[in-house]
C-alpha cells in the first residue's frame, strides 16, 4: 500500500502567510498587460518612466460590438509652447496587434483631445499614454468587457 | 475619392479653440479577417492622416488596423487667423483622400 506523504497541518504562520499570498496574487496578475502591449509601450517610452495621471481615457466600460468602440483621450495640459502635449499613444492589450493609433500634437491644438473610433478584438485592457514637450510621460487605462468582438463575423 | 466629410465652425473668434472632426468612407480592411473562401483579406487599410492649417501641419495620426471601419478622428485646433484647412488620408494601395474647410477668424 502506497504510504500517504505525511501531511502539513497549517500553523496559525503559515496559514496567515498562505492567506495573504492568495490576497496578494490576484492583484498582481491583473495589472500585468500582456508583453506584447508592453513592448510596443516601451518602443514609444523607451526607458523612461510612465506615471498614472492628467490623461483622462474615456471608453465604455460595456460595448456590444467591438467593431466601432468610441475612444476619447483628453490630457490636462496648458497646451503653451513651453508645456504642451507632443503625442497621444493608444494601445490594447490583446487585438492582433498591439497598436491603436498615435497622435501628434502641438501648441496650435489648444486642447489635448483626440477622438475617433476603434475595434476591440475581445475584452481587453485599453491604455493611452500622453508624452509632453518636457519628456514625461502620462498614462491612463480602461478596461472593456465586449461581448460580440470585432474581427469575428464573416466577410459576405 | 472617397467620400469625406468635415465638420467645423465657419467662423471663430481669434484664439477661440474650436472642434474639427473628420469622417471618410473606407473599409479598414485589417488583413487578419477571412474571406468568402477562407483565405485571409490583404490588409487594406489608412495609416496616416494629416491636417494643416493654411500649409502648416497642426495634427498627425498613425493609424493601425485596429482603427474602426470609415475612420471618425476629432481635434481640436486654435483659430489663429482665417485659412483653409486642408485634411489628408493615406494609405494601403496608394490610397489618398484630401478634404478641406474654410474657417473665417474674426
Amino acid at each position: 500500500m502506497q504510504q500517504l506523504p505525511p501531511r502539513r497541518i497549517p500553523t496559525r504562520r503559515t496559514f496567515v502567510a498562505g492567506s495573504l499570498l492568495v490576497t496578494v496574487l490576484p492583484l498582481a496578475s491583473a495589472q500585468a498587460a500582456p508583453d506584447t502591449m508592453m513592448a510596443a509601450v516601451k518602443e514609444v517610452t523607451g526607458e523612461a518612466a510612465v506615471r498614472p495621471g492628467r490623461v483622462t481615457l474615456d471608453i465604455p466600460p460595456l460595448v456590444e460590438n467591438g467593431n466601432a468602440v468610441p475612444v476619447t483621450v483628453s490630457v490636462e495640459s496648458p497646451m503653451t509652447e513651453a508645456d504642451h502635449v507632443t503625442a497621444v499613444h493608444v494601445f490594447n492589450e490583446k487585438n492582433p496587434q498591439p497598436h491603436v493609433f498615435n497622435a501628434w500634437l502641438g501648441p496650435r491644438n489648444g486642447k489635448a483631445i483626440v477622438a475617433t473610433r476603434i475595434k476591440l478584438a475581445d475584452t481587453q485592457k485599453v491604455i493611452a499614454i500622453a508624452e509632453t514637450s518636457r519628456g514625461e510621460f502620462w498614462s491612463a487605462s480602461a478596461d472593456v468587457i465586449v461581448t460580440i468582438a470585432a474581427c469575428t463575423e464573416d466577410v459576405n | 475619392m472617397a467620400n469625406v466629410l468635415i465638420n467645423a465652425p465657419g467662423t471663430a473668434r481669434k484664439g477661440e479653440t474650436i472642434e474639427l472632426k473628420a469622417l471618410i468612407q473606407h473599409p479598414m480592411e485589417t488583413g487578419f479577417r477571412p474571406g468568402a473562401d477562407g483565405r485571409l483579406l490583404p490588409r487594406n487599410i489608412i495609416t496616416q492622416f494629416t491636417a494643416t492649417w493654411n500649409d502648416i501641419e497642426i495634427f498627425r495620426m498613425k493609424m493601425s488596423p485596429a482603427v474602426a471601419a470609415n475612420p471618425y478622428v476629432s481635434f481640436f485646433a486654435v483659430a489663429s487667423e482665417s485659412g483653409t484647412v486642408r485634411l489628408r488620408w493615406t494609405g494601403d494601395r496608394d490610397f489618398s483622400a484630401e478634404g478641406s474647410v474654410t474657417v473665417t477668424v474674426t
